[in-house]
């Protein structure tokens, strides 16, 4: 079937007030991302609907970038055609043969806006279902849950017709919600919390710690390549990594090995936090969620955060491993999250961490190192890089090697 | 120049031989060092052996790498024969299969293995019937060639492994050395199969490398020990630039295959429609479904092979006594002895065997050669009088 546009509703649109201008221009612009290599597209944000013109781009490649696209509630293929009932008769039933199965039932849902029209709406309906009701074999008409409904927009320039609701990925268009960074490590967590972040609207860019030489290099490489999955849903990320092997050898040498683990994550917050505010952002998120390690039990969540009053936001936090897996795997993140690469969090984890550190004792330990010019020098080793949707960096190599074969 | 002995070898195709070198001269890191060099190499691997499944309709855990056809057959053979000992010493094989098949078999034998080995019709094919009642509660292996390498008669695998459904504990390999390419794959490759050999320099990839198909759980026991490659069973540093060159060779044979047979086929009618009803030739490899497209044997009767090889070798034209395997010791010619020919027309067979790139004009060039040395010959044996 040749679509000639999609229409896209809004999500969550009506408690937005003054704020919808904001939403609607977000939302086009991010529509307009993911469809950047199909130059021929128009995209045409209205008030209550964005008009997504394909002018013969293929509706199939197009269909799978607008499903990850937050902020869009449904969206429809739809078909225009000439103000005749030839036409409209016509281009009906190759709409519906081409999704139509056996078994299945149907009605027709006219909308006029133009009121010259010579048909009103009841005889469109009833016309265009007889005629698909003579057409078609095996075809049942139900009124009150149909599996496909045929709906007619009669508009002063020409009619549309469309016959699929297809259901889009909710949430809010990335960006209306403000910047953020987000600390990405490379488990299973953090991806799954940052696509949850990019749901709600939120603008993030991914602070990772990596230690070489006791992270290798494709730690960090796993790293980049689930914000390049990420990316899919917002259009591109930035990577901030942070050197932190000086910072972690010298705790490792000057504090006791229980309280190691809640000091090298204070020094995590502070440096995210310092990179959030030389940002601009308004916040930290994270992957921790409630009693799944030592780390993150409220006791040690309350003297890590002790280093910041930033909101910092935990998306997971009570979600269940299992719940955190199923969207993990949803989302297409969980297959890399599981490669085994040794990450900068387990190299100086302790035996016998404190599940219950003190907040005092942690103020005295870091008292014996010299923090600000830690944190300083961690600061001036970081690297940037802007990640594209569906980027590659583990297998890189293995791409332009293969072609060999 | 005319080539007439792909069976043998074939020449090695030149996009082959280049990602032959560009591995070697790139990516030359041994796959187990864990440097990223390695880890490269490794990947290499990986990715040969993906894309080689994918080609054979395999997984990618069924198939390993070795040093070719005859170390795949010994490996596969000796390899059952040793890890399924506690349940029968009784083997079973054709009377025809080729050297690295036999000899693996003659060997066991003296370790105290019973082998039959099967006799075969007056095509080289080996009955089912026979085999039936060669099985008995001992027997752990069956061993039957895909293609005969000297006649080109294809073997009944489908219908063995219909018979073999019923003795699921026995391990059933085929010699596929000479049958990849051949359109035939399906007939010879059935997933009753649990054992496969395939050699890489039959079909335009390096010598030295080759591959041992392994079905999903079945066990055969290592013959080399070492360096745990290859998940344990074949010790020894992957060849990877050959390694590569065979995952390039299978996806290039298989492009095509059709069409490639066709070419084969039409070639060796072409020269079968000259030889037919001339006195004193014999044709062993008839042209039909039951044999494949690309080996032409046949006999020229009084004259030895030997000879008109060299007869032929002066026109450049380039051809084999029954098998290069054999073909020191022609008295052996395996096959045809099997077949029950009689010993002067066997010592006089040569065989011919074509691949893509041979022509109908070399056909033709190849008749007027032969039909010259025909008559000569023939004057001087009498023949047709």
């Amino acid at each position: 079937m040749k679509y000639t546009e999609i229409m896209i509703r809004y999500g969550e649109l009506s408690t937005k007030g003054k704020n919808r201008k904001d939403f609607i221009g977000r939302l086009a612009g991010n529509v307009t991302k993911v469809l950047r290599d199909f130059p021929e597209v128009e995209i045409h944000p209205k008030h209550d609907r964005l008009h997504v013109i394909l002018n013969g781009a293929p509706f199939t490649e197009i269909d799978q970038r607008l499903k990850k696209v937050f902020g869009i509630q449904t969206y429809s293929p739809t078909v225009k055609v000439a103000k005749t009932l030839a036409d409209i008769e016509k281009t009906s039933l190759e709409l519906m043969q081409a999704t139509f199965k056996k078994g299945m039932t149907f009605k027709v849902n006219t909308k006029r806006s133009d009121h010259h029209f010579e048909y009103d709406t009841n005889e469109l309906n009833s016309l265009v279902g007889d005629y698909l009701f003579t057409n078609m074999d095996s075809l049942k008409v139900e009124m009150k849950h149909p599996d496909l409904v045929l709906r007619i927009e009669v508009r002063q320039d020409a009619i549309y017709l469309s016959n699929q609701l297809l259901h889009g990925a909710g949430g809010m268009p990335v960006g209306t919600g403000g910047r953020a960074v987000m600390m990405l490590s490379g488990g299973i967590d953090s991806p799954v919390a940052s696509y949850l972040a990019l749901k709600r609207g939120v603008d993030i860019e991914m602070v990772h710690f990596y230690s070489p030489p006791y992270t290798t290099e494709k730690a960090m490489a796993k790293a980049k390549e689930l914000t390049a999955i990420l990316a899919s849903y917002s259009g591109r990320i930035n990577f901030i990594a942070v050197p932190f092997a000086e910072i972690q050898e010298t705790i490792k040498e000057k504090v006791p090995e229980g309280y190691l683990m809640t000091v090298q994550r204070r020094f995590m917050l502070r440096l995210a936090d310092e990179i959030r505010a030389k940002r601009n952002e308004l916040a930290i998120f994270n992957g921790e969620s409630v009693g799944q390690v030592a780390s993150q039990t409220l006791e040690s969540m309350f003297a890590i955060n002790d280093v910041t009053t930033t909101p910092v936001v935990r998306p997971v936090a009570t979600m269940d491993k299992t719940e955190i897996i199923a969207l993990a795997e949803k989302i297409g993140t969980f297959a890399l999250s599981i490669q085994p690469f040794e990450d900068c969090c387990t190299i100086f984890a302790p035996p016998r961490p404190k599940t219950k550190p003190k907040v005092d004792k942690v103020r005295e330990y870091e008292e014996r190192l010299d923090v600000a010019g830690l944190i300083q020098r961690a600061l001036d080793g970081i690297k940037i890089t802007a990640i594209r949707p569906g980027e590659k960096f583990l297998d890189k190599q293995m791409e332009e090697d293969t072609a060999l074969l | 120049m005319i080539y007439f002995d792909n069976s043998a070898t074939t020449k090695i195709d030149p996009a082959v031989l280049k990602t032959y070198e560009t591995v070697a001269e790139d990516i030359w890191a041994n796959p187990s060092s864990l440097h990223k060099l390695g880890d490269r190499s490794h990947q290499m691997l990986e990715a040969s052996r993906k894309q080689i499944a994918q080609l054979l309709g395999t997984k990618q855990d069924e198939i390993f790498f070795t040093s070719g056809g005859t170390e795949a057959n010994n490996w596969a053979i000796k390899g059952t024969a040793i890890q399924k000992r506690e349940f029968g010493k009784h083997l079973i094989t054709s009377s025809v299969e080729h050297a690295s098949v036999a000899n693996a078999f003659t060997a066991l034998e003296n370790l105290g293995f019973r082998v039959t080995r099967l006799p075969v019709d007056k095509e080289g094919r080996v009955s089912v019937s026979d085999l039936r009642n060669a099985l008995d509660s001992e027997t752990t292996l069956v061993s039957v060639m895909g293609v005969n390498n000297e006649i080109g008669t294809i073997q009944p695998i489908a219908e063995i492994s219909d018979l073999l459904e019923n003795y699921p504990t026995i391990q059933f390999h085929v010699d596929n050395v000479q049958a990849l390419g051949k359109n035939i794959w399906p007939r010879v490759f059935t997933p009753r199969v649990d054992l496969s050999s395939l050699s890489a320099h039959k079909f335009h990839a390096p010598r030295g490398i080759g591959l041992l198909y392994k079905k999903e759980g079945k066990m055969i026991t290592p013959l080399h020990d070492g360096g745990g490659q290859e998940k344990g069973l074949r010790s020894g540093t992957e060849n990877l630039p050959a390694i590569a060159g065979m995952a390039k060779a299978i996806r290039l044979l298989l492009n095509d295959e059709a069409e490639k047979a066709d070419k084969e086929a039409a070639i060796k009618a072409k020269i079968v429609q000259y030889l037919q009803d001339k006195p004193g030739i014999k044709i062993f490899s008839p042209v039909n479904t039951g044999f494949a497209p690309h080996i032409l044997c046949f006999a020229l009767e009084g004259i030895r092979g030997e000879t008109l090889v060299h007869t032929l070798e002066e026109q450049e034209i380039y051809v084999s006594t029954t098998s290069a395997c054999a073909s020191t010791k022609v008295d052996e010619a395996s096959t045809l002895v099997a077949m029950r020919v009689a010993d002067k027309v066997a010592t006089s067979a040569i065989r011919l065997s074509f691949d893509e790139s041979n022509t109908l004009e070399e056909a033709d060039q190849f008749i007027a050669v032969f039909d010259k040395i025909y008559r000569h010959f023939a004057k001087v044996n009498h023949l047709g009088e």
